[in-house]
Parts: C-alpha cells; structure tokens; sequence
C-alpha cells in the first residue's frame, strides 16, 4: 500500500537533509566561536539581524589581520529557538568541538541560563573550558548579582541605557508615562527607569508606570486612551518589536501628541513600521547610527558605515561589536593562545579606543563594557536615512563611558590558576 | 505477558545503554556531549510521548496540556533540588523524579477534575485553555516560576545511593535511562490493569462502557491522572538534565510535540510514541543545526504523515509482520530497491529548493556560504535551480510510477498470504 | 467618560476584525470538525498578498486580489489535502493544518524576508475621521467597521436567501442527513473552506496595515480566534458573532482596569502584598492580566456550558 512508499520517502527525507547545508571544514588558521541565536521560528529574524552584523564586522576585522599572525575568525551557528534548553544542547556542541568562545545576543533568558551553565561546565571540566562572550542579553543582573568570570559583556546593560534615557530627556518634560513590556528585559527597565527618574530627574512626575503583556496585545488604542487621559508629556518606554510598531501606530491613528522616548526604537525593522508617524517626536539611545560619522567628519568610521549601507538594509548600530572582536583579538594575542582562562584574564581591565576615538573599557570587576551611548531623533532632516524611510537617526546627546560607570554588586569568584 | 515479550525491551535497555560509548570521543578522553545531549532528550521525550499516549492512543482524549504537567514536574524538581542544596530535603537524588511526579499528579488531580467531566472538543478546548493559563501564569508568577528566566539549580547535591555526584553528562544519562524504563514499564503493565482495558473500552465505545457499569468520566480522570503523573517523572528529569526550567517547559509547543511525537510514532501500538519521540528528537536538535529551515521539512513530514501513513511509523512496521510470519518478506526487497532512487531524487530536489530559496531571500544577507550535499553552491547562478527542479519533477513522475508498481505487488503479496491461510 | 467611549468604539473594530476571522473558522469547524489550525496562517497570507499586490497595483484592486487567491489556496488545500485525509480521522485533518501552519510560516519568511514590510494604510483613507476627547478616531477604522459589517450583510444574506446557504445551514447541523439526501458534501465542504479561507485573506488585508505585516502576525492572533470560536459555540454564526464582540470588549476594557483583587478586598481590612506567591497572584491589576481573560472565559463557558455560548449541538 501507500505507507510504505511513504515510509521510504521519509527515511530519506531524513538522510537528505542531514547532508544539506553542513558546515564547512575549517583549516587549522581559523579561530571558531559558537554563535547561538535563534535562527529559526517567530524571533528568527532577530538572529539572522544579528548575524549580517557580524558577518560584516567579521569581514573587517579578518581584513585588518587576525589573532596569533592573522589568523580569521569564523562563526559557527546554532538554532537556540530562544529557548534556553536548545541553547545548553548546542552549548554542549560547542564544548565538544572545542570551540574556545561561545557568543550569544538575543534574549536575558536564554542568557542568564547561558552563565550559569558555562560556569558550571568549565567548573567541571577544566580542561575544556569556554568564555561566553554576551552580545545583547541586557538584564543588569548578569553582571551584578549573577556575575561570572567566564561572561564578558560587550554591550551597555539595562541599567547604564536607563540612565543614558533619563539624562537626555529635555528640560522641558515634566511628567512621563512609564511603560514596559511583562517579562524580565521590560519589568528590569521599570526598575531602572523609576529608579534613576527619581535619582536624576526628581522634577519629572510619573504619572503611571505600566507593564503590558509581552506581544499579546493587537491593538494599543486603549492604552493610548490611557496615556492621553494621563496628561503625560513623554511616553518613556522599553517596547520593542511588534510591541512599539503597534503602540506608535495606535497613537499616530489617535493623533496623540506626545514624545515618544524609546529605549529600542532603532533595531532593524523599527524604522520601517514606525514610518513618517515617528517624525521629530520619536527618540531612541543606541550605541552607534549612520549619522554620526559625518557629524563627527570621522572618514573610517564613514568608510565602514557606507560599507554595510551598500550591504544591509537596516542601520548598523552596534558599534560595540567592532569593539568586541578588536579586543578579543588583542587579548588573544596577548595570551598567546585561544586558552579560555589565559584570554578571559588577558580582557580584564582591557582598554580600547573605539572607532569614533572614544575610551571604552572591559571592567574587571563585572566583566561589563563601558562605552558611549547616544540619543539620536528620528526625523526627515537626517542626512541618511534608515531602511529607505526617507527618516533617519539625529545625535541629539552623547553620554561617554565614565557617565556610564555605575557602581556593581558583583562579587567574582575567580578561578585558582 | 511472557518472557518473550521483554526481550525486545532487553534489547533497547542494551542498545541504549551501550550508544554514548559509540560515540566516545577517544583522543580527548571524554565523551561526545552532544550526542550524550540528544540521547538524554530522547529519554525524556520518550516519557513525555508514552505518558502522553496514555491519552491520546489509550484512552482517545485529545489533550493540548500535556506540557503543562511536564513543565510542572521541572518547577517542582528544581525547588526540591534547591531545597536539597540546602540540606533541607535528605532524599537520594535517584528517588527526586518520584517526588516531582507526586507534584505533577496533584496538579493533574486538580486539572483532571476539571477537564476531565468533558470529552472530544470541548475536552481538547478545555485542555488548550488550561494549558495557555498555565504558560502566562508562569511568565508572571516569580514566587514559583521565576518569570521569563525560569529558575535555576545545581544538580551536585551530594545525595545519591550510589555515592555519584552527577557532575558529568553520562551519569544524568544513565539517571535518564533508568527512568524512562521505570516509567515505560510501569505504563507498559498499566494497560493490562483492569483501568487500562476500561480506558480503551471508554475510547472504543463510550455508551456500551457505561452500559457495563463503570463511570468512564471516573476512568478519564485516573488515567489523566497518571499521564500528569509520569510527565511529571519525565519534567523532574529535565531539570536534572538542564538545571534550569524555563516557561518553555510548560508551553504550548512542547504540548504539541508531545501529540505529535504520539501521532507520528503510532498511537495504536505501546512503543509508537518512542520511535516518534526519537525521530521528532533527531529532527529538533540534529537538523535544525544544518538547515534553517527545518521547520518546512517538519511540516511536510506530518503532512506526509497523516496522508499516507495514519498508523504512524510503528503502523507502517507491523503491516509488515504477517509478511515477515509467512516468510514473504524478501518479495517486497527488489520493489523497495527500486523505490529507493525515485524517492531519494525526490527528496534531494525538494531539500535543494526549499535551501536555495530560503538562501536567496534570507541566507545571502548573512554573509553565509551556501553548502549544498558538502559542496558549495552559487545560489545566483541557473545552473542548481535547474538541477534541483528537474530532480523533483523527474524524480515525483518516477516515483509515481513505481510506487503504482510497488502497491501492486504488495497485494499481490498480500493476496497470496490470505489465499494461503485459507 | 471619555476613555470609556472610546474604548467602546476601539473595541468594536477589534471585535468585528475577530469576527472576519472567527466565522470563517467557525464554520469549517462546524462543518467538518476541523480545528484549522492553519486560520491565522492565511490570515498572514492575506496581508503579505495584498501588501505586494498593493505595491504594483494599488490597496483598492488588493481588496479583491488577495482574498480571492486565498480562497483559491483554501479551495486548493482542500481538495488536494484535506479530503484526502478526512479518511484518516479528526486528529489526522487537524495536525495537517499543523503542518501547514509550519510551511505557510516558513514560506512567509523566504519569500519576503523576516523583518516587517511597510504596507500603509490608502491615503484615501488616511485622516481622522473625528475628534473625541482629544483622540482622534482614524478613517480607515470606520473603513474597516464598514468591510466587517458589509461581510456580515454577505454572508447572512448567502446563508438565509440562497440555495447552497440553506445546505451549508443544513450540513451545520447534521452533516450525515445532507449527505443522504443526496447532495455533495465534499463539494459544499470545499466552498465552505475556500469560503472561510477568503474571509481570513479579507481579514488579513484590512488587519495588515491595522496591525503590522510581519512574519510573527499568524502566532499573534492564532490563539484568540480558537477562543471566540469555542466560546461562541459550534454551528452558531450568531453566537461567534457575540462571542468576537464580547472578546474585542474584554481584551480593549481589561487595559483600562488598574485594580486588582487586593484593591477590591482593601475596604473589607484585608492588607495584601506581594510578597509570596497567592499575594503576588491577588495584587496583579487587571490590566496587566488582560490577556489571560478571554481564555479564562473560555475554560469556565467549556466547564459549565460545554457547547459554548449559543452552540446548537455538544462539541
């Protein structure tokens, strides 16, 4: 009958595609670093974002000559499906194959199991250790009360973007509308948003201080309701993804007129919903846009925006991860070898002039980067615009690294050597 | 049931028990955590699909919850391996997954009660909704669930029986094998309790079980119950494994995995749901580290499934047993062989589609190569579209053909079997 | 005052773009006792077909386009998958639509990438149409009140005054003696697939540019429409119609509640806080739960009242 031709057509379904697509044997001049995002399902587009980014970083920096006499680094990726348990299988992959560095970015979840899991495996396993390198898991716990020797975060955490937010809004505003998204990233940004309004900005009244259901809710029109009974001059919120496109364009169809000061309005896909709606009303802090290059007459930097405008088609933003793979190369040479634990002390304290000319710092006690962030307006005056919009990002503000050193909690257990 | 039917569960017990050192990773002395990874996680789905077809196959209710109670187990195990940690609960590790199952069953208990007065759809929709509830509680509760991060444990509580301490992957396994015996034999002698065949008659036959006396509605509830009770098991064992329990655990996909590793593997025969809890397994974490898009395959394969082969991959394995009794077996090889071409150059054109196009649209941006069958491949050129299209039109027309052919042998086959029993 | 009107208004439009989607299913559902899980799939497709459509056309001839390849799809879907399968069981049919919502869903993504696509409201309809208290209520909403209540006229008028509406009514009901009295079945079961797929393409592109078009959009409203389908109860029109309405109120007039039950207990001297977990259950606002309610109502209508709310046999 039919099954069983069907049954030989799904065994080979299965052999088929265990042949496809298989990673490419690398030569011995390569150093692989385990990239673990989700590639594949609702947040796909998020990892793949992620990975233009770095291919194209990587192409630059593999150009400007590798580790240990110019050897290039080369990513291998995994699917973490954003759920931690796929993440601690292909973790265990990764230690398998012996890769040296484990790079993860998208979702604190998937992180903050990632931490504990690294430190656990290299505790068990001295002689196979990783160093994690945390790419975007934001939660300010991961270098505070969850801190590790083996986590190295290269991106402003919660708590340093709260107060890159605060310190930038206008004299002006008087009373905010807090709102953020239920789940870990947007309920630590209240935290850190209530926290540093009543430390910097003790003139800005809060009007309410709202969590929303985590990309559940199709239609923001009552929450606009809200806002507009409020009175509230700004609307300050960590929303990101389907959750700010359909907030804003809830409050454009109201014709709600309000700032809208927005922690990720500027990653990829942002600009495209948001549209004309968000013209010189819309704020966002990031690390990097297209249009601080040509502010600052700074002609590589200009070089390298142009570079991945010619390849992508969102903004590149994180100017961070130039900084990253620039250190990792540096403390690999320093080291010597790819060996986790001589690397992992080579990036304490590590000091590095970014491409923009500013200080960032690798800070040994936390593990946590500490670089400039700016607040940029999304208006039609900018000179490149994000995602053909014809609107694009405008430094408005620049917080340096020393205005983002913040005390931490974290008491590292180091390793004996 | 005889001896004889325990042998081919020594054999697994073998099989199992012997695969990680297949893989043993000799120049560096340890073994392959990957695999090790893969294995555990069959183990434990193969207790979430077994417990599930408790429902599913044994008693035919359509549940959507099933993660519900795995998840729940996990939570629960994490908590007891916390309290351990802080020698507050003197059990031996081994005995752990018992206690997170009693936890699971008191959940099922409550659910059950609920749930379990109703049958068919409103049973599935009831069952959908407990299950949704249950997921956002449990990213909004932080006392139990620990919100979107989940909680955390360390497995190394120095408890055992045995003096282990769990520290490295082959241990958990070992754990996990164990109890996924345990609990596979357990059901395994449940469906021959009285409860048992009464679940079955209540699937069969609904009126005629009341007929006979016997309150199918009280019947439901034991058997959910128990399924709640051994997903538990399984739950306690991932948090072993993991040594952190996420809101994923109680979510609703993994409630569809679990129906579908039953509906793929076989809900009619006992092992069914293992052979689709291994090739569900394989596909999550094995092809979904080569292809991107191994979700299109996921779903053609079910699509494929439900089309052609409703008894599931155990169904398609017994159709073949009175051939194999009567010794017939060996006509069917030259057709299989002749099959074999058509459907690979089927699959191989499908696969090479499917990559190229999600290369063009989605890969290319990624700065990645294209590899193809371990060669590289320029997706911008004519020249593998074409291959690839004629492999797939070529190879459906031929394969069309000789599974016309093959049919007709099979009951030519078939035919001569009964003409000889007659 | 002000915010209740116009969550009032804003929930009508969100519960009638419920309805565009819910009544298709409700009556594929009813029918042919398929969960069609792929619903919200061709939702998806509704959208992302009109935003192309639009983009060579304009929105007007998308309004007609879209829908109608999706009914071509549904039509297609049917004859060639789902009938074949119908054989095999309930369970079987319903995890072929599974299956579908994996190819539908990965299709999406290779064939326009995964970030969102900029499909715009008309710039006909692209002004408020009023103020209100200060708020502005958007044309294009009044627009799609107009689509949901013209496809209401439609449908009611297909099923009450023509021939094949009076067999789908009959095959509601009792499938089994429209079959015996000879009609074709299978072929009133295509049309009413094809049918409930154009309505959710309908839906999908006036609810594309309402919400946004992207990758995730099938996984965002997939859910909500089982609940009002379930919640209306099986082989009702009018019952989905009550149960979109009533959904579409609950999930805009949830938001607006900031109290909680401890607020509610406070007066009677019962100080709560959150500090163990049936405090921190007990102290969430409304507001925050809000998407908890529909499923809740569903469980407690199954649990009470298991053929929904205006069901005419048990599900």
């Amino acid at each position: 009958m039919k099954c069983q031709r069907i049954l030989a057509a799904i065994v080979f379904a299965v052999l088929g595609i265990a042949v496809s697509a298989a990673p490419s044997r690398a030569a011995d001049d390569t150093i692989k670093i385990g990239y673990v995002d989700p590639l594949s399902g609702p947040f796909a587009a998020t990892g793949s974002n992620f990975l233009k980014v770095f291919s194209y970083v990587l192409g630059i920096v593999n150009a400007e000559g590798g580790p240990l006499g110019g050897k290039k680094y080369e990513l291998v990726t995994f699917d973490s499906k954003l759920q931690p348990a796929e993440a601690l299988i292909a973790l265990k992959s990764i230690t398998d194959q012996n890769l040296p560095f484990v790079m993860h970015c998208v979702g604190s979840n998937v992180g903050s199991a990632m931490v504990d899991a690294v430190s656990k495996h290299n505790a068990r396993n001295p002689d196979n250790r990783v160093i994690y390198l945390n790419c975007g898991a934001l939660a300010t716990e991961l270098t505070n009360e969850q801190c590790d020797f083996w986590q190295f975060r290269f991106t402003a955490n919660v708590d340093q973007r709260a107060v890159a937010r605060i310190k930038t809004l206008p004299k002006s505003v008087t009373s905010v509308y807090v709102m953020n998204q239920d789940y870990l990233f947007g309920q630590s940004v209240q935290k850190a948003t209530v926290k540093y309004l009543a430390q910097y900005r003790p003139d800005i009244k809060v009007v309410a201080d709202e969590l929303v259901p985590f990309g559940k809710v199709q239609d923001f029109s009552p929450y606009v309701a809200k806002i507009k009974a409020s009175g509230a001059q700004s609307l300050v919120t960590s929303n990101y993804d389907r959750d700010l496109n359909l907030l804003l364009k809830a409050g454009n169809d109201a014709g709600l007129d309000i700032r809208y000061d927005v922690y990720l309005a500027h990653q990829p896909g942002g600009p495209t919903s948001i549209g004309a709606a968000g013209d010189n009303r819309l704020t966002s802090v990031m690390e990097f846009n297209d249009n601080v290059p040509a502010a600052e007459n700074n002609e590589a930097a200009q070089k390298f925006v142009d570079g991945f405008r010619a390849k992508a088609d969102f903004n590149f933003i994180p100017l961070d991860y130039l900084t990253m793979f620039r250190m990792l190369t540096a403390a690999i040479n320093k080291a010597g070898s790819t060996d986790a634990l001589k690397v992992a002390l080579a990036l304490e304290g590590m000091k590095m002039t970014d491409l923009m000319g500013d200080e960032n710092i690798m800070r040994a006690e936390d593990h946590q980067l500490l670089s400039p962030l700016r607040e940029a307006v999304f208006t039609k005056s900018a000179k490149l615009d994000a995602e053909h919009t014809g609107l694009g990002w405008k430094e408005e503000a620049k917080l340096t690294a020393a205005d983002l050193t913040l005390p931490t909690t974290c008491k590292m257990k180091r390793p004996t050597q | 049931m005889t001896r004889r039917d325990w042998l081919p569960w020594l054999i697994v017990a073998l099989i199992a028990a012997a695969l990680p050192w297949a893989f043993y990773d000799w120049p560096h002395h340890r073994h392959a955590g990957f695999v090790l990874g893969m294995l555990s996680q069959m183990g434990l789905m193969t207790i979430l699909a077994l417990s599930y077809n408790m429902l599913l196959g044994q008693a035919g209710l359509f549940s959507l919850c099933h993660a519900t109670f795995f998840g729940f187990g996990g939570y629960a195990m994490v908590h007891f391996l916390n309290a351990a940690g802080d020698n507050m609960l003197p059990v031996p590790m081994e005995l752990m997954p018992l206690l997170a199952g009693l936890a699971s069953l008191g959940l099922a208990i409550v659910f059950g009660s609920m749930a379990t007065k109703q049958r068919a759809t409103a049973f599935a929709m009831i069952t959908l909704g407990i299950g949704e509830l249950v997921a956002t509680a449990a990213l909004m509760f932080h006392h139990f669930f620990g919100g979107e991060g989940g909680v955390k444990t360390d497995r190394m509580i120095d408890q055992s029986l045995f003096h282990l301490t769990y520290s490295s992957g082959i241990q958990v396994y070992y754990l996990i094998l164990a109890w996924t015996f345990i609990a596979a034999i357990l059901m395994r002698l449940l469906t021959i309790t009285p409860l048992g065949r009464m679940a079955n008659a209540c699937r069969d036959n609904f009126e005629r079980a009341q007929f006979m006396g016997y309150d199918p509605r009280m019947v439901r509830f034991i058997q959910f119950a128990l399924a709640g009770f051994f997903a538990g098991i399984g739950g306690g064992l991932y948090a072993i494994t993991y040594e952190i329990v996420t809101f994923d655990a109680v979510a609703s996909p993994l409630s569809a995995n679990a129906l579908l590793m039953a509906y793929i593997g076989g809900t009619m025969v006992f092992a069914g749901p293992v052979l689709g809890a291994v090739l569900i397994t394989l596909l999550q974490s094995g092809v979904s580290l080569m292809s991107n898009s191994w979700l299109i395959y996921v779903g053609v394969l079910f699509i494929a499934m439900v089309t052609f082969a409703p008894t599931g991959l155990s169904g398609i394995i017994l159709a073949h047993q009175p051939l194999w009794r009567a010794g017939r077996l060996s006509r069917l090889a030259v057709p299989y062989l002749r099959l074999l071409p058509a459907g690979l150059a089927v699959v191989l054109g499908f696969v090479g589609l499917v990559e190229l196009l999600s290369f063009l649209t989605i890969g290319a941006e990624q700065g990645k190569r294209l590899v193809l069958f371990g060669s590289p491949v320029d997706s911008t050129s004519a020249w593998p579209w074409a291959i690839t299209g004629a492999l797939l039109l070529v190879g459906g027309a031929w394969l069309h053909k000789e599974a016309h052919r093959f049919s007709r042998v099979w009951e030519a086959v078939t035919d001569d079997l009964k003409d000889a029993r007659a | 005052m002000d915010v209740f009107i116009i969550s009032l208004l804003n929930g009508l439009v969100y519960g009638m773009l419920l309805f565009m989607l819910a009544s298709g299913l409700t009556l594929i559902f009813s029918m042919m006792g398929v969960l069609n899980f792929a619903h919200a799939s061709i939702y998806m497709l509704g959208a992302y077909l009109a935003f192309e459509t639009s983009r060579w056309v304009g929105f007007w001839p998308a309004l007609i386009v879209a829908p109608a390849l999706c009914g071509l799809l549904g039509a297609a879907i049917e004859v060639w998958g789902l009938r074949r399968v119908h054989r095999n069981g309930h369970i079987a049919e319903l995890l072929f639509t599974f299956g579908l919502v994996f190819i539908i869903g990965r299709s999406v993504q290779m064939g326009w990438g995964m970030l969102p696509e900029p499909y715009r409201v008309p710039a006909l309809l692209d002004f408020p149409l009023f103020t209100l208290y200060g708020l502005q209520f958007p044309a294009y909403r009044a627009f799609m009140l107009l689509v949901s209540a013209g496809m209401l006229g439609a449908i009611w008028l297909l099923l009450k005054r023509t021939r094949i509406g009076l067999i789908i009514q009959a095959a509601l009901t009792h499938p089994d003696m429209v079959a015996s009295l000879g009609h074709n079945v299978p072929q009133v079961f295509t049309i009413v697939f094809a049918g409930g797929c154009l309505l959710a393409g309908l839906a999908g592109v006036i609810g594309g540019n309402y919400q946004s078009t992207e990758p995730g959009m099938a996984d965002a409203m997939g859910p909500i429409v089982f609940v009002v389908v379930v919640f209306g109860g099986l082989g009702s029109l009018a019952g989905c119609f009550i149960a979109s309405i009533i959904m579409g109120m609950v999930s805009t007039f949830a938001v607006v509640i900031d109290a909680s039950v401890a607020d509610a207990l406070r007066p009677f001297g019962i100080a709560l806080r959150a500090d163990d977990l049936l405090g921190e259950i007990l102290t969430v606002p409304v507001a925050r739960i809000g998407a908890l309610l529909p499923l809740l109502m569903m469980v407690l209508i199954l649990l009470f009242r298991p053929r929904g709310l205006m069901g005419t046999r048990d599900t």
